[in-house]
């Protein structure tokens, strides 16, 4: 092969290698993600026609003056604030009992990998029938502990108690997953030299594992607020398909979607949407930052 | 946090009066009664919503299995301008919620008379960005001597990536195509915008329908999940070994 056939195949060669990945990301990622932001400014948009009435920012005032939509941000916030820190917690409790050298750990990884490889909608469905009143297994359990069963899917104002323990159990094991790699980084020489020096197991988690740990915890927290930020396929499972029993627990996603797929109005979803990029945006950016930060310590 | 997975597998071979039993039977007295999973399949398309999850997701898995394999070659070994920017400009696309993605791709399919059809649930996910990261750094910490030599003993680029490099990466792709699986399997949202023919739905919305329309029984439903839940569990055990000896491999480099 001669020098010039050689620079030659150098400049085909990697169209060539990249055109099946760059054909699927711009047709569904790169266009789709350019159109939404269109989309929102078009006023009255039509889903089959594509004509519009006016340019402007209509679809934004519209959404963010929205009693339901103002409802499942705090829907959404509450959610959030409940299920992040309680599972990044347990998790941390967890994932120190799994960095453990205990007999039969082996078995305990296997099951808490489990909820990650299973349908969020076939576990849903056993959660509600877990919450189930009369004779689902939560309330079977209390009532061992003399506790009246409580109505966790028929009485709206539960709702969100309910909602809060499926996604806390939803994201355990990723976050114990994330936790566990970040403990297994830590230098086991650490420990041996406070353990010589006579510290108590309580003092070595507060003074050794948790700095240490530190910004691995930072990085749960952003990405499990990111992910429970956009809760929407776990309302299904539990109240058939509806926010709640009585419509009272609107989520942003859902909001978006019962936009764009039940009254059709794309150009107000659209808007929606957007808004939830910015806050997941922001939130990332935090995180980069947050990072940088604990970095050093 | 193993509890609902044993509720449910137990639940499923209950009869209706040990489900509402008090005081409650937490394991059913036959348990090997399988007349829940017998009566489940009877009363929904069980089989078919199963061969359509099948067929999607080995699609799915094979055709971005491909596109990642090429695209992360492109992005480690060949040279050409721009390489590194347009790499981290993707990286920042990844920060794009799906959410936001589903109103134009429901749109395009629209356009496309795409929907009511397999493929639907195919061709929106077969360029993965992060799938396309992970491999790209597994390919960039193989050792450039390697390439050379393959080069001077006269294989071609093409050759070197499936002879040498694929075969290499091996844990690497095993993780990328489990994870794939395990997404395809259970994808949902936008499973249930596109399709709403009966005959093209995959398990979990068949499931989700089966207990919101029909008022079908608890523990039928549960038969059902465990129809879902099981095959991505024994996949998951089958590919355990791989992952962790890719982990322990990327654990070399530290």
């Amino acid at each position: 092969m001669s020098r010039q056939q050689f620079s030659l195949n150098n400049k085909i060669e990697p169209i060539l290698y990249l055109s099946p990945f760059f054909f699927g990301l711009i047709i569904w990622t790169l266009y789709p993600f350019i159109n939404v932001l269109l989309i929102s400014f078009k006023e009255n948009y039509n889903l089959l026609t594509g004509s519009y009435k006016n340019l402007g920012l209509g679809n934004y005032i519209y959404v963010l003056n929205n009693l339901k939509f103002l409802n499942a941000l705090r829907n959404t916030g509450i959610y959030v604030i409940f299920t992040v820190p309680i599972s990044t917690f347990l998790a941390l409790i967890f994932a120190n009992l799994l960095n453990q050298k205990l007999k039969g750990i082996a078995l305990f990884q296997t099951a808490y990998f489990l909820p990650l490889v299973t349908s969020a909608t076939a576990i849903g469905l056993v959660w509600k029938l877990m919450f189930n009143t009369n004779f689902g297994a939560i309330n079977q359990i209390l009532s061992y502990l003399n506790i009246s069963p409580i109505h966790w899917l028929d009485y709206p104002k539960n709702n969100i108690y309910t909602l809060i323990i499926f996604g806390v159990w939803n994201i355990l094991p990723f976050t114990i997953i994330l936790l566990l790699s970040g403990l297994q980084n830590i230098n086991p020489l650490y420990y041996t030299v406070a353990k010589l020096d006579g510290a108590s197991d309580f003092k070595i988690f507060r003074r050794i594992t948790i700095p240490l740990l530190s910004p691995t915890i930072g990085l749960v927290l952003i990405i499990n607020t990111i992910s429970t930020s956009k809760v929407y396929s776990e309302l299904f499972p539990i109240f058939s398909g509806r926010p709640g029993i009585a419509d009272n627990l609107y989520t942003v996603v859902y909001y978006i979607y019962d936009l764009f797929y039940v009254k059709w109005d794309l150009g107000k979803a659209a808007a929606a949407s957007v808004i939830l990029f910015l806050i997941l945006f922001a939130l990332t950016l935090s995180q980069l930052q947050i990072q940088k930060k604990w970095k050093h310590y | 946090m193993v509890f609902p997975f044993f509720y449910m597998i137990t639940t499923a071979l209950k009869t209706p009066q040990e489900l509402t039993a008090f005081p409650p039977v937490w394991i059913p007295k036959n348990i090997f009664n399988l007349e829940n999973f017998k009566l489940a399949l009877k009363e929904a398309p069980f089989l078919i919503y199963f061969l359509n999850s099948v067929i999607v997701t080995i699609c799915c898995v094979v055709i971005t299995g491909f596109t990642t394999i090429v695209a992360a070659f492109a992005f480690s070994r060949l040279k050409f301008f721009g390489r590194d920017l347009i790499f981290s400009l993707l990286l920042s696309l990844m920060m794009v919620p799906f959410e936001m993605l589903i109103i134009t791709n429901f749109q395009t399919m629209v356009r496309l008379k795409l929907t009511n059809t397999l493929i639907a649930l195919i061709i929106p996910f077969t360029s993965s960005i992060f799938y396309t990261y992970i491999l790209r750094n597994f390919f960039l910490s193989i050792p450039d001597s390697l390439y050379y030599s393959a080069r001077i003993d006269g294989a071609s680029n093409w050759k070197y990536l499936w002879r040498i490099m694929v075969p290499i990466a091996k844990p690497s792709l095993f993780t990328i195509m489990l994870l794939n699986a395990i997404n395809c399997w259970n994808s949902f949202v936008w499973t249930m915008l596109v399709i709403n023919n009966d005959n093209f739905r995959t398990l979990p919305l068949g499931i989700y329908k089966f207990s919101s329309e029909g008022g079908a029984d608890f523990e039928l439903i549960m038969a059902g999940s465990t129809l879902i839940v099981l095959p991505m569990i024994i996949l998951f055990l089958f590919a355990r070994k791989y992952i962790v000896s890719g982990v322990s491999r990327g654990g070399l480099k530290g």
